[in-house]
């Protein structure tokens, strides 16, 4: 509840420094981002006993805020995080991510990159594998200036669009690592005018990206389109033998990438 | 005492003639009805080149978002305004300030890129019919960022935020293809980049005055921003540092005649140093965040607003160099 009640402090600051209605809706749009996601479900807030959250307290950069959720519980194939939502609300489109995970994946660890433009709360929303639902929330002021959630170089993401890396350091069998996997994409958010041709420019964004190991899934993501340009995803898994760490993509056009690394 | 009293009067009265000498000459080569506003000097640089001198603060509604360097350059014929104000109240300033040199029309506002500090003032000179002047990619840049520059700036501006309008270029300019205009017997060439400061970045060349206007391409003492290609970005500096001008007018700070070649080699500085401790992070498969924490620290006291913007260069700088 102190989370809950330094955020709601920050944001009325929010509204008495600035006249900040453009910047903030007045009304939380969590109570309505809730039940048209989770239904009736209960959350269980400020879940910080078993989740972390972190995120910059400014978005320095508008169009590439780097967020990372951890778990501080292992996986077990008895008790895991089955699914794990990332909601944005107030993004033109709150619901942001949703991660499918495996039992396998020991302590979860995943960061990615997110679009943030204006002062919102960030939300991960852990569904266990029973079903109950556990939340952390921080609150991201926006960035100033000229920081805007556009691409800087949408040409040169589209020019090698596709293109995909698969990066870690030197692994060791039976042992934690990170790995990362970044394809290269413009992730249009369908928000763009295109002045030339008088019409918005088509939405053309990753809509899905699985990471598996030796064919079985470790990781699967849904994504919406506050998902940055060059897609990012960094997470922690163990390959407990030799094998080959895949990563493959599909976007909202159908376009399919994928990428493979040796262990 | 009463002596010294009278010598100190003599003092101040010589000095208050001579500086209404001097304001009068100004006024003599104007003789116009608007006068430039008071609380918006403008220097002259050279014959019919004149430029105000932004604050090295962010935009706040109490200094008008009047934070870049807004020109004007005056031809035979015509004038051009280069940068038109970080809000429609600094474009009326400049216009007044315009209208207190020449009575002759604005026919170009050139936006050396969108950035809100450089394109609000644009309405400001709608009354000119001019050309709007700008980089073949600026119309789709200022439409992508019209949506979160409003927000923002209606709440940073409230009631000043009026009579801001996003108006796109009319006449653009190709990346390798430098286009040359007449102000009547006073060519002015715009040439644009490929993705630097911005994606879509063009400079201004005044052949009579040898003056270059490097729109934000060059930051003098304040921190650069980077909201396009690092590494595009340092070529071009390069080719600056082997261009030879009489006058500089960088988009932030002070412009000179010899300055400039020293500032400029202390924002490659600048870059090449974040260039350099970002990629030996990702070379060790060090994190974003880390890189943010770590980079470019020996740069803090060289810059005027380092802790508002360095943080953001060295994210976009990381993203960057993820895909060398």
């Amino acid at each position: 509840m102190l989370n809950k009640f330094m955020g709601l402090l920050a944001l009325s600051l929010a509204f008495t420094s600035f006249n900040a209605s453009a910047v903030t809706p007045k009304e939380p749009l969590w109570p309505s981002l809730k039940i048209e996601h989770f239904g009736d479900a209960e959350i269980r807030e400020d879940a910080t006993d078993f989740l972390v959250l972190e995120t910059p307290k400014r978005a320095e950069d508008a169009a590439i805020v780097p967020i990372t959720i951890k778990s501080l519980v292992p996986q077990t194939a008895d008790k895991y995080i089955k699914n794990l939502h990332i909601i944005i609300d107030n993004n033109p489109e709150p619901y942001s991510a949703n991660f499918t995970l495996s039992p396998k994946l020991g302590l979860i660890d995943i960061s990615t990159r997110m679009r943030v433009d204006q002062y919102t709360f960030v939300r991960a929303i852990a569904e266990m594998n029973d079903g109950s639902l556990h939340m952390v929330s921080n609150f991201v002021k926006a960035s100033g200036g000229c920081s805007a959630p556009a691409g800087k170089d949408a040409a040169a993401a589209l020019a090698r669009l596709g293109k995909m890396q698969i990066r870690m350091r030197s692994p060791v069998i039976g042992e934690a690592v990170q790995a990362q996997v970044i394809v290269s994409h413009p992730n249009y958010n369908g928000l763009q005018f295109d002045q030339a041709s008088r019409q918005y420019i088509q939405a053309h964004y990753v809509k899905k990206m699985t990471i598996s190991y030796n064919d079985e899934p470790l990781i699967h993501l849904d994504a919406g389109i506050s998902v940055s340009e060059d897609p990012s995803l960094r997470f922690t898994f163990m390959p407990t033998e030799t094998g080959s760490l895949k990563a493959e993509v599909l976007d909202s056009k159908a376009q399919e990438f994928s990428s493979e690394k040796e262990i | 005492m009463k002596p010294l009293l009278t010598l100190t009067g003599i003092i101040a009265m010589i000095l208050l003639v001579l500086f209404l000498i001097a304001n009068k000459q100004v006024s003599d080569n104007s003789n116009k009805p608007l006068a430039a506003d008071t609380d918006y000097p403008i220097i002259q640089t050279a014959d019919g080149v004149f430029y105000h001198q932004g604050i090295h603060q962010d935009a706040t509604k109490d200094n008008i978002g009047a934070i870049g360097n807004m020109s004007f350059v005056v031809g035979d014929t015509c004038v051009a305004v280069i940068d038109s104000g970080g809000s429609y109240l600094e474009g009326v300033k400049l216009r007044h300030a315009v209208a207190s040199q020449t009575d002759l029309p604005v026919c170009y506002v050139i936006n050396t890129h969108t950035h809100p500090d450089h394109v609000f003032g644009n309405a400001a000179f709608k009354a000119d019919n001019p050309q709007f002047v700008g980089h073949e990619k600026l119309a789709a840049a200022m439409q992508a960022r019209q949506t979160p520059f409003e927000r923002t700036f209606k709440a940073l501006f409230e009631e000043d935020y009026d009579g801001i309008e996003f108006i796109t270029p009319t006449l653009t300019v190709s990346i390798d293809t430098p286009l040359t205009i007449d102000l009547g017997n006073r060519p002015l060439t715009f040439t644009a980049y490929t993705t630097a400061h911005t994606d879509h970045d063009i400079t201004v060349h005044d052949q009579k005055s040898n003056t270059f206007w490097t729109g934000d391409l060059l930051f003098m003492e304040r921190i650069p921003v980077l909201d396009g290609n690092l590494t595009n970005w340092l070529k071009i500096m390069t080719q600056f540092q082997q261009a030879d001008y009489d006058v500089v007018i960088p988009g932030h700070g002070t412009a000179s005649a010899d300055q400039w070649r020293s500032g400029l080699a202390k924002q490659q500085h600048y870059f090449e140093t974040i260039r350099d401790e970002v990629r030996e992070i990702i070379a060790d498969f060090g994190t974003i965040q880390q890189a943010i924490e770590q980079v470019g620290l020996s740069e803090k006291d060289n810059w005027e607003l380092f802790p508002q913007y360095h943080r953001r260069n060295v994210t976009a700088t990381f993203t960057e160099l993820e895909w060398e």
